[in-house]
């Protein structure tokens, strides 16, 4: 005797009319995230296609911002790699800063508490992360300044004859050096709440195999949950990194600008495309304001591709978890 | 009667157990003796001088006591510091912008500070004149706007991601994480190019720049919401004959009400206190408006702004007054957001 299953029924649903016409507007609305980061990189190309004219590649390569003027007969030339390098090197630093937070800080809250005071510490630390970054940088330059200042000058004191920590002139306040450290706080709660995620999806029968061969608490994170979480830390890291690449009030208010390339992290100059763009649009003539959109479509697609790079690191991590 | 299956449940060893106490409060005690012994004799001085004394100390104390067992326990020991250290540093410079900003702020707070404006005010004016009215009515109003913008939008994305599935949902979710990485200046350059070139600064055009920062949050945590309805109830709908409209709107969408308003107040908080955009859309006026087309209109972020570029010391207090009060309405919304997530998992 032999029993057959039913062949599967071919399922064939007919969208109404009306459905047809909500998935219809759905979908345009849904699409405006794509239409408006078109319409941004549209817009800033042409409103800045004048200036890649007439600089070319200079734009990025030269440092000198000069709008020029009539009276001295000077030529106007706008060029961002000062103030690019200066977003890099105060970013990069930031993370470097970072880097021991983010880790301490997710393991803390994932293996070193219990659930209830965990719940309540990723609720401060979400709350930490709403803090407008207007306040930060007023934080930054009146209070914190004045320590990382004194900092700063003992770091040139004893490490100064490396060349990144020397100075020209004693001057420690509003160094790319100060900047970092607000941007490193400001990263902090996004960076460790994707790192935190991913760590507590380390597997746990591998954690107490650890334990079973008698590894210690640190034995077993060492183990198991770094060499796991891994892309995630990194993940976590870029996205802050993108966050730290565009700030821009909180980086205006702490870091002096001055238009050449310059590796003294201690010093008292710095460059920051972003802030560049705010200190810069008040008094912009026509011209400066083109160069101005042009700094920001280079920042744009700076930012899009590292968060783009970040989130397919973190996408990865989560689905190879799952 | 037999048992069926018995399940084990799993251990987390590194839960703490009772008898860390044991040890924990001798290592306290020594290790601050110990700090104190070396703020007063290096050069090591004030809170955070003592605080790096006592980590060090702490460091120390606990490495020779995991040294009475062998190397692995002490080692252990010695990275647990580090962890826990690493957790409590970072919280350090958070409750200095707490204090600083509600200390210093308190001494700019009168009554009448949120009933004027600054409009025959100057900011090193003595600090019981003036007010921020002004700028509370345009955060506001700002506020609002970007809203009506961003929220609609938000949900629809998210609606699209969770109930329509079409084929651009992942497109569409790569996109909504791609837009909350553009930079605030760069949306206020594009509004700026777009709607206050030519035409001058606007509410409405602060108001755009903040709904594109905005959408992004508004649309990944509805996204997280819609999800969480159960797949139950929208098949039942469905098999009692309701389209898929009705579904979404009488159904799904009112079962994820409360997540949703947690959705838009996160989105709000996100914004609030958003001041790059606002430079070159907005932009400040010390006069009290609700016109939000044509003029510009102040914002609390850009008044704390334009008091710190002053400079003088009363008009310090004036922008940390702004920014506590500016603090005060994001915890606000934030207490909102999560008292109504509160609600939707009870």
């Amino acid at each position: 005797m032999q029993t057959t299953a039913p062949e599967r029924r071919q399922i064939t649903a007919v969208s109404r009319p009306s459905d047809k016409a909500f998935q219809g507007v759905v979908t345009a609305g849904a699409l405006s995230a794509f239409v408006v980061l078109a319409l941004i990189a549209g817009f800033l190309f042409l409103r800045s296609t004048e200036v890649f004219r007439t600089f070319g590649f200079d734009f990025i390569t030269r440092s000198k911002w000069d709008a020029g003027s009539v009276e001295d007969a000077r030529a106007p030339q706008f060029g961002v790699a000062a103030m690019l390098l200066g977003s890099i090197i105060v970013s990069t630093m930031a993370m470097i800063f970072a880097l021991p937070f983010v880790m301490g800080t997710s393991l803390f809250l994932e293996y070193y508490i219990s659930r209830r005071i965990r719940f309540v510490l990723v609720s401060i630390l979400d709350l930490m992360a709403a803090i407008p970054s207007i306040i930060y940088g007023l934080w930054g330059y009146l209070v914190l300044m004045p320590y990382a200042s004194h900092w700063a000058a003992s770091i040139n004191k004893y490490l100064g004859w490396i060349p990144i920590f020397a100075v020209d002139r004693e001057n420690f306040d509003a160094s790319p050096f100060v900047a970092s450290l607000v941007l490193c706080l400001m990263i902090l709660p996004i960076a460790s709440s994707v790192t935190r995620e991913v760590y507590s999806r380390a597997p746990q029968d591998q954690i107490t195999a650890a334990y079973a061969l008698g590894a210690s608490r640190w034995g077993a994170i060492r183990a198991v949950v770094l060499p796991f979480g891994l892309s995630g830390l990194v993940g976590g890291m870029l996205l802050g990194l993108g966050r730290a690449l565009g700030e821009t009030i909180a980086v205006l208010l702490t870091l002096n600008l001055v238009f050449a390339v310059k590796f003294q992290v201690l010093a008292s100059a710095g460059g920051n495309v972003a802030s560049l763009i705010a200190s810069r649009f008040g008094e912009a003539g026509p011209l400066e304001l083109k160069a101005l959109m042009a700094a920001g479509l280079v920042l744009f697609v700076l930012t899009l591709l590292v968060n783009f790079g970040a989130s397919i690191i973190v996408g990865r991590a989560s689905r190879s978890t799952k | 009667m037999t048992s069926t299956t018995s399940l084990v449940t799993p251990r987390r060893p590194w839960v703490n157990r009772r008898n860390v106490y044991k040890e924990l409060i001798p290592t306290f005690g020594i290790a601050g003796a110990l700090a104190v012994l070396i703020v007063n004799f290096t050069g090591l001085a004030g809170p955070l001088g003592s605080y790096v004394a006592f980590v060090a100390a702490y460091l120390t104390v606990s490495f020779l006591f995991g040294m009475r067992h062998d190397k692995i326990k002490a080692f252990d020991k010695v990275m647990t510091t580090l962890i826990c250290a690493g957790f409590f540093t970072a919280f350090i410079p958070w409750v200095s912008i707490l204090f600083t900003v509600f200390k210093r702020g308190a001494s700019a707070i009168y009554w009448g500070y949120f009933t004027s404006d600054m409009s025959v005010t100057s900011g090193d004016d003595e600090l019981n004149l003036g007010g921020l009215s002004h700028a509370i009515v345009g955060s506001g109003i700002i506020l609002l706007i970007a809203s009506l913008i961003a929220i609609p939008f938000g949900i629809i994305t998210a609606i699209y991601i969770t109930e329509i599935r079409g084929r651009f949902s992942g497109l569409v979710r790569i996109m909504i994480q791609s837009m909350s990485g553009v930079p605030s200046i760069v949306a206020g350059l594009f509004v700026f190019a777009i709607l206050v070139s030519g035409r001058g600064f606007s509410a409405i055009s602060g108001a755009v720049a903040l709904s594109i920062l905005m959408l992004p949050t508004v649309a990944r945590t509805a996204e997280e919401v819609l999800k969480l309805v159960p797949e139950d109830l929208r098949t039942s709908a469905l098999a009692l004959g309701a389209t898929q409209t009705a579904t979404t709107f009488r159904i799904v969408l009112p079962a994820a009400r409360a997540g949703l308003v947690t959705a838009s107040m996160l989105g709000m908080a996100r914004v609030a206190g958003e001041t790059a955009p606002l430079i070159m859309t907005s932009f400040y006026s010390a006069n009290f408006s609700t016109d939000t087309s044509g003029h510009p209109l102040a914002s609390l972020p850009m008044y704390i702004y334009q008091n710190f570029s002053n400079g003088t010391d009363l008009a310090l207090s004036r922008a940390w007054g702004g920014a506590a009060v500016l603090l005060t309405l994001i915890f606000i919304i934030f207490t909102i957001a999560r008292l109504a997530s509160g609600r939707a998992k009870g």
